[in-house]
C-alpha cells in the first residue's frame, strides 16, 4: 500500500474550536477516500494557536523557534495539505495568514491543498474563493475545486449536517486523488549548493 | 587562536535613560573600545560598514587607519566590507593603503549587506547581491595579485592597463574572510579561493552556522587547499557578563528587550536557548564558547559583539575587562590544548609573507 503524508493546518482560537472540528472531519474523510484508492494517509495536525508566540517571534527575528520549525518542515514535506481558518472581517484570520507568511518560498509549489473555513453564518462562505484561493494560487499550491465552509447552522440540524457531510466527502476525495497520483513531496535543502563556482564566475 | 570584538556601530538610545550618544561620541567610543581591546590582551578589532542611519561607520579605512596609529599589536579587520556596493578598485586601493600604514596588521571580511534601499544609492540592485559579490571579488583578487590588469565585467566600467596603487605591502594581499549567514554560494566562494569563512553566529540559530561551516570545509578540501579540518573558520558570538550571572541577566534585560533586530520579540531566555547569546558569568561564557567547537570543529578566530543596543561605553569597557582578564586566557589555553598540530592558525601578514617566500624558494630549488 502506498503511503502519503497529510498535514492539517487548523487556525481556530477557542478550544475546542469549530475550525478544528471541521479540520478533523476533513482529514478523516481524506484518510477514508485515500484508503479506497490504496493509499495510507498519515495525518499530522498543526494547531496554529499553539505556535502563536513562535510565529510573532519568527516575524521579528527572521528565524523560527524549534516547535514552529518542526511545523513548517512538516508542511513543506507534506504530500497533501488541509488548511482551515475561521473567517475574521471577511477574510482568513491574521494568525492563519501569519503562518503562511513564514512558510519557506516554494514550499507549497505543486502541493495539493484543500481549503476550508468556518464562520457564524453562510454569508461569509465566499471568503474561501476571494481570499483563500488567491493566496494559495500565489503560493503555487494546487487547490482542489471543492472548498468547504461550515457555518454555525451546519453544526446543528440533521438536514444541514447532511449537506456539509456531502461537501466534506467530495472535497476530501478530490484531495486524496491528487495525493495518490503524485510522487512523494521532495523538500529542497536551503543549504545545498545548486550551481558550481565556475558557473557563478562564468568567465569573470 | 585569535580573540577579538566586532562592532556594528549603531547609535541606539540607552533604554534605561533614553539617552543616545551623538555620532561623535559613538565614533570616539569605538576607538576607545579598540584601544582597550588591545590593552586587555585581545587580538582583533573588527568594525562594520553601513551607509544608513542609525549606524556611523561609513568609512572603515579612515577609522581603522586612526586606530592603527594608536595601537601596536591589534589586528584590524572589518565585519563586513560591502563587496556588493563598493567599487572593488577602491577596496583594493583603500585596504592596501591601510595595510601599509598598519604595517600589515590588517585583514578584511567580505559581506553583501542586507539592506535593500542601500544598493540603489550606489547604483546597484540587491537582487544581484550574489553575482555582484562574485564578480567584484574576482576583480579585487586579481587587482591585488596582478600588477597590470585588463578586465571587463557586468557591473563596472572595464579596465585597461590598470594598476591599483599602492601595491599590497611586501607584495602580499591582506587575508580575506567571507561572511554569510545562510548563502551556500558564499561558503563556496571562500572555499574556491582558499580564503577564510566567517559565520556571524549571532541573532540566528547555531544550526545555520553548523551547516554553512560544514559546506565550506568540504568545498575547501574539494578545491585542494588542505584537509577539511585545515580550513580557516571564524565565528561571532554575543555575550554580556557580570561576576554573578543573576546580575548579568538583570542588567542586560532592558537592553535585550528594546534592542534593534530582536527586541520586543522573544524573551532573553528563549533567545539565549535558540541562538549563541550568552548572558551570565564569565564561567558560563567560557563553557558556552568552548561548546562552539563541538559543532564547527577547531576554528581560528572568535569575535564577540559587546557594544550594541545602547549599552553605555563604561559598561562595554567593563565587559572588555572581564573578557580580557577572565574569559580569553582560559579559552586560549583550553582551545590550544584541544587543537591538533596539523590545524593551522589564522593567517597573518607575517605568516603569509613567510609562506610566499617558502613557496618561492621551493620554486628556485626545483
Amino acid at each position: 500500500m502506498k503511503q502519503r503524508d497529510l498535514v492539517v493546518v487548523s487556525a481556530g482560537l477557542s478550544q475546542p474550536s469549530s475550525t478544528r472540528l471541521l479540520a478533523d472531519q476533513l482529514s478523516a474523510a481524506a484518510v477514508d477516500a485515500a484508503a479506497g484508492l490504496g493509499v495510507r494517509l498519515d495525518v499530522r495536525v498543526v494547531e496554529v494557536r499553539d505556535l502563536a508566540h513562535d510565529l510573532m517571534n519568527h516575524l521579528l527575528t527572521g528565524f523560527p523557534p524549534a516547535p514552529l520549525k518542526a511545523a513548517l518542515d512538516a508542511v513543506a514535506g507534506a504530500d497533501a495539505l488541509i488548511a482551515v481558518t475561521p473567517v475574521f472581517n471577511a477574510s482568513y484570520s491574521g494568525l492563519f495568514k501569519s503562518f503562511f507568511d513564514v512558510v519557506e518560498k516554494d514550499a507549497l509549489a505543486g502541493k495539493p491543498v484543500l481549503l476550508a473555513a468556518t464562520g457564524g453564518t453562510a454569508r461569509h462562505s465566499l471568503t474561501l474563493e476571494h481570499a483563500m484561493r488567491p493566496m494559495f494560487a500565489y503560493l503555487g499550491a494546487v487547490s482542489v475545486p471543492t472548498s468547504v465552509f461550515a457555518a454555525a447552522e451546519d453544526w446543528g440540524g440533521d438536514e444541514a449536517e447532511g449537506q456539509l457531510r456531502a461537501r466534506v466527502v467530495r472535497a476530501a476525495t478530490e484531495l486524496a486523488r491528487e495525493a495518490e497520483r503524485r510522487e512523494p513531496a521532495a523538500v529542497a535543502d536551503p543549504f545545498a549548493l545548486t550551481t558550481s563556482f565556475e558557473d557563478l564566475l562564468a568567465g569573470r | 587562536m585569535q580573540f577579538g570584538i566586532f562592532t556594528v556601530g549603531d547609535v541606539t538610545p540607552d533604554p534605561t535613560n533614553g539617552r543616545a550618544p551623538t555620532e561623535h561620541e559613538r565614533i570616539k567610543a569605538m576607538v576607545t573600545m579598540a584601544r582597550h581591546a588591545e590593552e586587555v590582551g585581545l587580538d582583533v578589532f573588527a568594525m562594520g560598514e553601513h551607509h544608513n542611519e542609525p549606524f556611523v561607520p561609513s568609512s572603515p579605512t579612515t577609522m581603522l587607519g586612526h586606530i592603527a596609529a594608536r595601537t601596536d599589536r591589534l589586528l584590524l579587520s572589518t565585519s563586513t566590507t560591502l563587496i556588493t556596493t563598493n567599487d572593488p578598485v577602491k577596496i583594493a586601493e583603500d585596504y592596501a593603503m591601510l595595510q601599509h600604514l598598519a604595517d600589515g596588521r590588517v585583514d578584511l571580511m567580505m559581506g553583501r549587506g542586507n539592506t535593500g534601499p542601500v544598493y540603489p544609492w550606489f547604483g546597484k540592485d540587491i537582487r544581484a547581491g550574489i553575482p555582484l559579490a562574485i564578480e567584484n571579488y574576482a576583480l579585487l583578487h586579481r587587482l591585488w595579485r596582478e600588477h597590470v590588469v585588463d578586465w571587463k565585467g557586468k557591473y563596472r566600467t572595464p579596465l585597461q592597463s590598470f594598476t591599483s596603487t599602492p601595491r599590497p605591502l611586501d607584495g602580499v594581499p591582506p587575508f580575506v574572510w567571507h561572511g554569510s549567514i545562510r548563502s551556500p554560494e558564499i561558503a563556496e566562494q571562500a572555499a574556491y579561493y582558499g580564503d577564510g569563512f566567517f559565520a556571524n553566529h549571532i541573532f540566528w540559530p547555531a544550526s545555520h552556522t553548523q551547516r554553512m561551516v560544514a559546506l565550506y570545509r568540504q568545498r575547501y578540501a574539494h578545491y585542494g587547499h588542505g584537509g577539511e579540518d585545515q580550513a580557516i573558520v571564524g565565528l561571532g558570538g554575543q555575550v554580556f557578563m557580570r561576576r554573578n550571572s543573576q546580575d548579568a541577566v538583570r542588567e542586560f534585560r532592558p537592553y535585550f528587550d528594546n534592542a534593534p533586530v530582536y527586541g520586543h520579540g522573544p524573551s532573553l531566555e528563549e533567545f539565549s536557548a535558540e541562538t549563541p547569546l550568552t548572558v551570565g558569568s564569565p564561567q558560563q561564557v567560557i563553557d558556552r564558547t568552548l561548546g562552539f567547537r563541538d559543532y564547527v570543529g577547531d576554528y581560528q578566530r572568535q569575535l564577540f559583539l559587546l557594544d550594541h543596543a545602547g549599552l553605555p561605553l563604561k559598561t562595554v569597557l567593563e565587559q572588555l575587562d572581564l573578557l580580557g582578564e577572565e574569559v580569553v586566557p582560559v579559552l586560549r589555553k583550553e582551545f590550544a590544548a584541544l587543537k591538533p598540530a596539523h590545524v593551522p592558525d589564522a593567517p597573518t601578514h607575517a605568516s603569509l609573507v613567510a609562506a610566499r617566500d617558502a613557496a618561492e624558494r621551493e620554486k628556485v630549488q626545483a
